[in-house]
């Protein structure tokens, strides 16, 4: 019920003349437009990231990585050792700090620290070769997210490339180009890889010492792999998505004003794609970590000494019944950042695509 | 109160979307008799699917009544479970909506639908069931109904479909039929054909129909009585002569001025000037009052209520209350 | 130079459809359609959906290549090669005030786009002021320009894709149902400004809808379409208050009139079944299926226009 009066009198009856007078002037123009606002201004983007941070689950997850990263990036500074290098106390190789459990020294190390010396803690433990463990799964860590992210940028980059022209162009040559993809879609993947792997360490020799040999030829093949056959999904659903946005009013009032197609990809379905490709990327990288690890798993990962998670796990599978952390250890890390990602993918897409919004 | 078929009291809605409540509905009461059309008129965004919605409760996941009550031959359907809801929405009141062409499932043919509806709410089966089928298919005007049961809804055009989404609403003898913009999806000369088999049906089966839309010509044609919505609340409400004629809200008779006629001379519309309400923001006083020409300081202020304006007319206005245009001896809105 | 702006002969636009493996059918969504429009004039083009109306807009500013028939544009015919030149005489403004606007632009960058295809500008400050004047021009406030298509309503929408087709002042636009998206009371001040705009600037316009009452009141003259086919034109008091053709009337009186006392009145001639597939269209005249005054004759031979005097043009047999 309206109030008619402030001042506490009781209710008029609601028809009566009596009402303040005052109140019934014309209201001005500026009073009716304070009434009318405009919600703020927002663009896209800064929608879709506040969307973005009210999701817990995908602020969890981006908290996560954030540390993992940091970590990768800052623990090999201030952990002593190396990921290759066996233990040694003063210079004297250390051949009791073997399988050593997480927190604990080793005689000679337990020595040395009753003799006044600093010894940095062995977080995870040690493995069988008296390496540091942790220094060792923060390497596997590391090779892992540069395989993700490395893989996802080249199944990016060539299913932007080939998806933007078979949509864009439409037609025959789309009808070709989506034929080869199909032909390329039937190929057993596991089994190209583990033939190319095979092939190509007779075919490549590197030079011991450079990066490459470092990585290997088995690493080298998944990225040929991933290049050859991965990039398939993400054209289709490029191919797929400018489609759609060919069909809108915008791009035939950009053909009426006159603008050439050049214009027209990089000014209106580009801009409008990106937020389909960042979402598919997201979530391409945890599937690259995740075939990644299992190839290494399986022995067709990269080269030894250098660890990752997938070898490291593979690794711990002999002692399982004594050491069960060490497997642990690098299994625990590869479903976090699996889980991260997948998580913060599915974040990004509740923010950002457009289909979701009523 | 139970002498009305339905009555909704006080009705208010809202959204809980991510950029806050948006409160479609801010207390619309109105009551339906048996036989009669009800027309409910407004722009988009005035609440006037929503309230149908609402006594259907088939609101979206984030929509709630949050007030009021909803009565069906006296009784608080608000307050009903939602298995008993299912018998209403079905036996009781049936809408049809704006798009025939995603109101039917693609892969199943008419009749099987049709016959679902029936076997849903009735105890008719088998070759009964198909009986009532080519039945219901000939009351709402369609020809060949036995070789249309077979068909895919997609081998129907606009119209038919509409006619057979007509059929499955009726498939339980409702005693209403909520139509959520009928006809805005189908051409003009389509349009005169639905519009002409609804009017029919209400004669011959006695229905009471709620007729949702924007379409102040279609508003003309079918409905006995009129309410007008904007921004979530009722502006006026009336016969259709006295809506038409005697307009008393400015909004009205804002709406009655931008329509173009089809007779006469050409003069220049006088279209409501400013933009649509924005729902998240509603103003605190009248909801059109940024709009309005007449604006005055209480409008900004105070939400005016509905007053009589004589026996088959109440509007909402607080320039009637200034000019004292209203029915001495009534007071009070709802009774 | 001729007395016409735009000048339509024998305009026909069929889209193949596959209707088997290999077989294609054509879809004849316009059929021999000529028309004339003079400066300065408005056009009206009404016709229920499917009829080819929307298609008619977009062959004339070829974003189809018509299958046959010439299009004039001040006398010059308008070809594949030559289009280009044209972009800046004719414009277009679209029905859906949603898809019609890219997202992901601002209102500026929307404006400014034809500007910058045309390169109608000689620095940064002349670009914007330019937009500015054109906002100024379609009653949207200056301090929007920074702001993104979504955040308007759909009337705003509108406006700025009209301020879009005018960067490039074009003496023709093509208006595709550019109201039958927006809310009555928003509709009126959108027709009045396509009106306001034709007095100041003394562009022509196509005027593209189905709503009879809107496209009576902003046209000089009314083409009506069936089927791909007009059936009928005349100045749009003429065609409102004589019309000829069969169809016209059905049309006419279909309209839902809002006025409670003229539709209790109304003695109104409802049609039977619906609109004919345009792949199986009938044989002669189009709209003999669903006429009441059909003979023989129509199912042999299409009906020309011809006229019925003062330039009222009708295509019927009968009348």
């Amino acid at each position: 019920m309206a109030k008619y009066n402030e001042n506490g009198t009781p209710k008029k009856n609601p028809l009566s003349l009596q009402i303040n007078l005052q109140k019934f002037e014309k209201a001005t123009d500026e009073e009716k437009r304070q009434q009318d606002v405009m919600s703020k201004s927002t663009t896209f983007f800064r929608d879709g990231m506040r969307k973005l941070f009210r999701n817990p689950l995908a602020v969890m997850s981006l908290v996560v990585l954030t540390l993992i990263i940091i970590v990768i990036i800052v623990a090999p500074m201030i952990v002593p050792y190396g990921y290759s290098d066996i233990l040694s106390v003063d210079g004297k190789r250390d051949k009791g700090a073997k399988n050593l459990a997480p927190f604990t020294y080793s005689e000679l190390e337990q020595e040395y620290i009753a003799n006044g010396g600093e010894r940095f803690p062995h977080i995870f433990g040690t493995d069988e070769q008296c390496r540091d463990y942790f220094i060792r799964v923060v390497y596997g860590t590391r090779i892992s997210l540069v395989v993700g992210l490395f893989a996802s940028m080249i199944v990016l980059l060539i299913g932007m490339l080939y998806g933007s022209i078979s949509g864009y162009l439409g037609g025959k040559v789309d009808l070709i180009m989506m034929r080869i993809v199909d032909m390329i879609y039937s190929l057993p993947d596991m089994l190209i890889i583990i033939l190319l792997s095979v092939v190509l360490n007779q075919v490549m020799s590197f030079k011991s010492g450079s990066s490459l040999a470092k990585i290997g030829t088995n690493m080298i093949s998944l990225f040929i792999v991933f290049g050859l056959l991965y990039w398939v999904g993400m054209a289709r659903l490029i191919r797929g998505q400018i489609l759609s946005i060919k069909e809108n009013d915008y791009i035939t009032a950009a053909r009426t004003i006159g603008a050439k197609p050049g214009r027209i990809i990089r000014k209106h379905i580009l801009p409008n794609c990106i937020s389909v490709i960042i979402i598919s990327t997201a979530l391409q990288i945890p599937s690259a970590i995740f075939t990644e690890s299992y190839l290494s798993f399986v022995g067709l990962g990269v080269q030894a000494p250098m660890p990752s998670l997938g070898s490291l796990a593979n690794a711990a599978r002999e002692g399982l019944q004594s050491y069960p952390y060490k497997l642990v250890f690098p299994a625990l890390t590869i479903c976090l950042i699996v889980l991260s990602f997948n998580l913060l993918g599915d974040g990004l897409r509740d923010a950002f695509d457009p289909k979701l919004k009523r | 109160m139970s002498e009305h078929l339905l009555s909704v009291q006080n009705l208010h809605t809202s959204f809980f979307t991510d950029n806050g409540e948006v409160r479609a509905v801010n207390g619309v009461s109105f009551n339906l008799d048996k036989g009669k059309a009800l027309g409910i008129v407004g722009e988009s965004g005035s609440g006037k699917s929503v309230t149908a919605y609402s006594i259907m409760s088939i609101l979206a996941d984030t929509g709630k009544i949050v007030e009021g009550a909803v009565y069906f031959n006296g009784e608080d359907i608000t307050k009903w479970s939602e298995k008993q809801m299912r018998d209403f929405r079905g036996k009781r009141c049936s809408i049809i909506f704006q798009d025939p062409m995603t109101s039917l499932n693609p892969v199943f043919t008419i009749g099987h639908q049709l016959m679902e509806a029936i076997k849903l709410h009735t105890n008719k089966r088998g070759a009964e069931a198909k009986a009532r089928a080519v039945e219901l298919l000939s009351l709402v005007g369609i020809n060949d109904p036995e070789k249309r049961l077979k068909q895919y809804p997609f081998e129907h055009s606009g119209g038919m479909r509409q006619r057979v989404m007509i059929a499955m609403a009726l498939a339980c003898e409702p005693d209403i039929l909520i139509a959520d913009e009928p006809t805005t999806a189908l051409d003009v000369t389509i349009q005169a054909q639905i519009l002409e088999l609804m009017q029919k049906l209400q004669k011959q089966l006695g229905l009471a129909i709620i007729m949702v839309t924007h379409d102040l010509g279609v508003i003309a044609e079918m409905c006995d009585e009129i309410i007008v919505m904007y921004g979530g609340r009722v502006c006026e409400r009336g016969t259709a002569d006295e809506i038409f004629y005697n307009p008393h809200h400015e909004y009205t008779k804002g709406l009655l001025r931008s329509i173009p006629t089809l007779e006469g001379a050409r003069e220049r519309l006088v279209p409501i000037l400013g933009t649509p309400i924005n729902m998240l923001n509603l103003p605190k006083g009248c909801a059109f009052c940024p709009r309005c020409d007449e604006a005055m300081k209480i409008c900004l202020e105070e939400v005016p209520e509905e007053v009589f304006i004589n026996e088959n007319h109440k509007a909402a206005c607080w320039i009637n209350i200034r000019d004292g245009k209203t029915m001495a001896g009534k007071e009070n809105g709802d009774e | 130079m001729s007395e016409y702006l735009l000048e339509v002969e024998h305009l026909k636009q069929y889209f193949q459809v596959r209707s088997g493996f290999f077989k294609t059918v054509p879809l004849k969504a316009v059929d021999d359609v000529s028309f004339t429009i003079k400066p300065g004039e408005t056009l009206g083009l009404v016709g229920e959906s499917g009829c080819g109306k929307t298609t008619v807009g977009r062959s004339i500013l070829r974003l189809y290549e018509p299958t046959g028939g010439t299009v004039k544009f001040e006398g010059k015919e308008i070809t594949k090669k030559n289009i280009g030149s044209f972009r800046k005489e004719m414009q277009m403004v679209f029905q859906d005030p949603y898809s019609s606007l890219n997202p992901r632009m601002t209102v500026e960058d929307i404006i400014g786009e034809p500007l910058d295809v045309h390169n109608l500008y000689a620095n940064k400050k002349e670009r914007r002021e330019k937009i500015l004047h054109l906002m100024a021009l379609v009653g949207l406030n200056a301090e929007h320009a920074t702001r993104y298509a979504h955040e308007f309503s759909g009337g705003q929408r509108q406006r700025i894709g009209i301020a879009r087709a005018l960067a490039v002042n074009p003496k023709f636009i093509v208006c595709d149902e550019p109201v039958s998206a927006l809310d009555v009371s928003i509709q009126a001040q959108v027709i009045n400004m396509f009106e306001d705009l034709r007095q100041e600037l003394g562009v022509a316009y196509l005027f593209i809808a189905h709503d009879l009452l809107v496209v009576r009141h902003i046209s000089d003259r009314i083409a009506v379409m069936y089927l791909g086919h007009v059936v009928e034109t005349a100045a749009s008091d003429e065609l409102m208050q004589h019309p000829q053709h069969p169809y016209t009337q059905s049309l006419l009186s279909a309209v839902p009139i809002p006025d409670p006392e003229t539709a209790r009145k109304k003695n109104r001639i409802i049609l039977e079944g619906d609109v004919p597939s345009p792949l199986r269209m009938p044989s002669g005249c189009p709209f003999r299926t669903r006429c009441a005054y059909a003979t023989d004759k129509c199912a042999e031979a299409c009906p020309e226009l011809t006229d019925r005097g003062g330039g009222h043009l009708c295509a019927c047999w009968n009348r």
